[in-house]
């Protein structure tokens, strides 16, 4: 939990001046991610799928904006008007909450 | 008692006859055209499929015979009346061996698990399927075989003669010209016209086939050829079999190649269906020693070993579809052995390096059909053999030992030291990159291939489904390094096909007591999954996991892509895409088909064991299934 506002501090730093005053909502994002189709290509945890990996250490945010507004190749563009600024920065809050994966998993090994 | 409405012939009649026992049926009169010495006459003036005749020696006996000498194992089909006389004789006159019959639930089943088949044996099987409803059933599969290049023997029932259809289903059971509508999609066919045409064209078919590029081919038997006797006084032959030796590139050619392969400073071998057999797989391993040269491996086969030092394929970013990743996009000479898509495959490289020199060996220069657009774009080439891969590749590693100076060797060693490296930090990444989601609900298709990878590694195991819809995970992380390993997927990216190739693959694994396994996709299953009972019926060992993601995933993300695009709906995503409300209970689907089975699994701590339940299953002669939910990729 207190991993968790770490984050969300960092994240709400690191989000636009316009919301600045309003942290961004990481459970909100969760669900954004998944409703608005961001899991599809990237995975439920952001860990990769079609897409690249977003998660853990996710994009600043201004980046990460910018990115679902003007994509590269295959990622299709989401414009302000189908998912708000605020709605981004809320994903981006949840990425920030997945955690760095296991270490040394013996079925990992070569 | 009433009247019928309709006559019936044998066929109709036994159809009829299931539908309603109690309904009389009216034999409308007319003449049999021969009586053959061997027939036994107790009724005169019966029509066609009705005849109550004793016939001793039926034309169908002979056809067995035919295919016997052809050396079929199995014999895929769904009854039909219109091949009843091959199937009765294949059963009884055959002793249902060699070939055997395998009950199939659906044609298209039917072929794709003969596709399978060869793909691990080496050897095509035969279908069976009525000229008209059956083999529209099949035409996806047999369009499928013929983009994948797998032989497989299509033998149609039809009857040609009008005046001998009985009523009408046999109307209905009739066509013309029956290959008509696979023509486009096969190799050659033929309707014979007697028992010894019969033979001619059905060795004739084998030979076509068999010689590369592999394609499917048809032969159609007309029902009355198949049940009446034998004419008397014929002695019908079946012609020796002698299969043409495959194309091989021409030596001035192949000499050119080599030349320029010694020569360059970062050649890449690029091989799409260049192993045909295990001695491909050896000598695609001993070309690329030799040169020192990586190898991309495109996966339409097993092609060469994952954990190869030269191999490649996982620097080149997606394995199993063409690739302009890094092996490619640094060559100055590629080597396309058989390929798929070879404009996709050197675009991008051939716009950054205008000097990169392609050369293309494929035996898919030697066919020319040009209504179905599986050929694609063309692509420039700096030479091009109308050949073999396979067959070409002992004369091209000749040529390359005999230009090969010592010092170049040396220079080549050099070469191969760094792309070993290369390889092995591109394994450990793959390693690293499987651990992100590893704790997912749904699993990760990752973890879902390392937990079964744990448990299998030991096994001389068969792994049997495409891996392009699990990110490749099972060749990123495990070691392959058998030709029967891996079968690639479907020659025309057909959904439907994978489960049955699947079982169809695994029964050719049985005899050689192979541990067979799947990670089988949901939409696929749903297309056809009678196959389930198939595996059930014939006692086919094959370990089945779910990658259930309970949706038809690649349409969900171009649905969502187009949405996107036109800016707007962006949440209604799942309309017409999701396999969901109500999710499928494909342990239940399976248990009721008599595969025993278990899930659904959505923790990935309770993978390991439930693998082990299921290989103890599978290692005593049973399929099993594993219901995995699943991350979407
Ligand atoms: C239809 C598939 C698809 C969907 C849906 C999708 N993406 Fe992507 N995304 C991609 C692909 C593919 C790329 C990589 C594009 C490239 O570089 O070629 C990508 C790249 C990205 C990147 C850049 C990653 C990096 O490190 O460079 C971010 C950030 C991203 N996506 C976020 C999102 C978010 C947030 C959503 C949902 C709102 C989303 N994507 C939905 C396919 C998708």
């Amino acid at each position: 939990m207190k991993h968790l506002w770490v984050v969300l501090a960092i994240a709400a730093a690191l989000s636009d001046s316009s919301r600045a005053q309003e942290a961004p909502n990481a459970e909100n994002g969760k669900r954004l991610f998944l409703k608005n189709g961001c899991y599809e290509c990237h995975g439920t945890v952001g860990q990769g799928g079609t897409g690249p990996r977003l998660a853990p250490r996710p994009l600043a945010a201004p980046a990460l904006t910018a990115y679902v507004r003007k994509p590269a190749n295959g990622m299709p563009p989401y414009s302000a008007k189908v998912m708000t600024d605020s709605e981004v920065a809320d994903i981006r809050a949840y990425l920030a909450t997945i955690p760095e994966p296991p270490k040394n998993l013996p079925l990992l090994n070569p | 008692m009433a009247q019928p409405t309709k006559s019936v012939d044998r066929r109709g009649f036994l159809k009829g006859a299931a539908l309603a026992a109690t309904a009389p049926i009216a034999i409308a009169p007319q003449a049999r055209v021969a009586t053959p010495a061997n027939v036994t006459e107790t009724t005169a003036g019966t029509p066609f499929g009705s005849d109550p005749r004793v016939t001793e020696r039926p034309g169908a006996d002979f056809m067995v015979d035919v295919f016997k000498s052809l050396g079929f194992e199995y014999v895929f089909a769904m009854p039909g009346s219109s091949f009843a006389g091959i199937h009765e004789s294949i059963i009884n006159y055959g002793g249902n061996r060699a070939p055997e019959f395998i009950t199939c639930c659906n044609e298209e089943s039917s072929v794709a698990m003969a596709n399978g088949y060869f793909k691990i044996e080496g050897k095509p099987a035969m279908i069976c399927a009525h000229g008209t409803v059956g083999l529209q059933h099949a035409t996806m599969a047999i369009y499928d075989s013929y983009c994948d290049r797998v032989p497989v023997y299509v033998v149609l029932g039809n009857t040609l003669d009008a005046a001998h259809r009985g009523g009408e289903v046999s109307w209905l059971h009739s066509v013309q010209d029956a290959a008509s509508m696979v023509r486009e999609v096969t190799k050659w066919d033929d309707t014979p016209q007697s028992l010894e045409h019969f033979a001619d064209s059905a060795v004739r078919a084998y030979k076509i086939m068999m010689t590369p590029p592999m394609m499917p081919v048809v032969l159609t038997a007309d029902t009355e050829m198949q049940e009446n006797a034998i004419p008397s006084g014929e002695h019908p032959r079946i012609p020796k079999l002698t299969l043409a030796a495959p194309p091989q590139g021409e030596s001035g050619a192949v000499a050119e190649a080599a030349r320029l392969l010694v020569a360059a400073e970062n050649p890449v071998i690029v091989a799409s269906r260049a192993a045909r057999t295990p001695a491909g797989m050896k000598l695609m391993v001993e070309l690329a020693e030799t040169l020192q040269a990586g190898v991309v491996d495109q996966h339409r086969r097993m092609n060469f070993p994952t954990r190869h030092p030269l191999n490649q394929t996982l620097r080149a970013g997606v394995a199993g579809k063409p690739t302009t990743g890094a092996p490619v996009m640094e060559a100055d000479v590629v080597l396309a052995l058989e390929s798929s898509d070879l404009y996709s495959t050197v675009r991008q490289a051939k716009q950054r390096n205008g000097a990169l020199k392609v050369i293309s060996i494929s035996s898919l220069d030697l066919n020319h059909k040009s209504n179905y657009q599986d050929f694609m774009r063309y692509t420039d080439t700096d030479l091009s053999m109308a050949a073999d891969a396979e067959a070409t590749l002992p004369s091209l590693i000749e040529a390359v030992k005999r230009q090969l100076t010592p010092d170049r060797k040396r220079a080549l060693e050099t070469r191969g030291a760094k792309l070993a490296q290369a390889s092995r930090q591109a394994q450990q990444k793959a390693r690293a990159d499987a651990a992100y989601g590893w704790d997912a609900s749904p699993i990760s298709t990752a973890r879902l291939s390392a937990e079964l990878w744990a448990q299998i590694a030991n096994e001389d195991w068969s792994f049997l489904s495409d891996t392009f819809w699990i990110r490749d995970w099972p060749l990123r992380l495990w070691d392959f390094d058998k030709h029967y390993q891996y079968i690639g997927g479907s020659g025309a990216e057909a959904v439907g096909y994978m489960a049955p190739a699947t079982v169809g693959a695994a029964l050719a694994n049985k005899k050689h007591g192979r541990l067979s396994i799947s990670i089988q996709t949901d939409g696929d299953l749903m297309v056809a999954n009678g196959v389930l009972w198939t595996a059930a019926h014939h006692r086919i060992p094959l370990l089945i996991l779910m990658h259930n993601n309970r949706a038809y995933h690649q349409e969900v993300m171009g649905i969502q892509g187009l949405a996107n695009r036109h800016n707007r709906g962006i949440d209604r995503i799942h309309i017409g895409t999701k396999i969901d409300d109500p999710n499928i209970d494909y342990a239940k689907l399976a248990q009721s088909m008599g595969v025993r089975a278990e899930g659904p699994i959505s923790d990935s701590k309770d993978l390991a064991a439930a693998i082990r339940r299921g290989i103890d299953v599978v290692k005593r002669g049973e399929p099993y299934l594993i219901d995995t939910v699943t991350q979407p990729r």
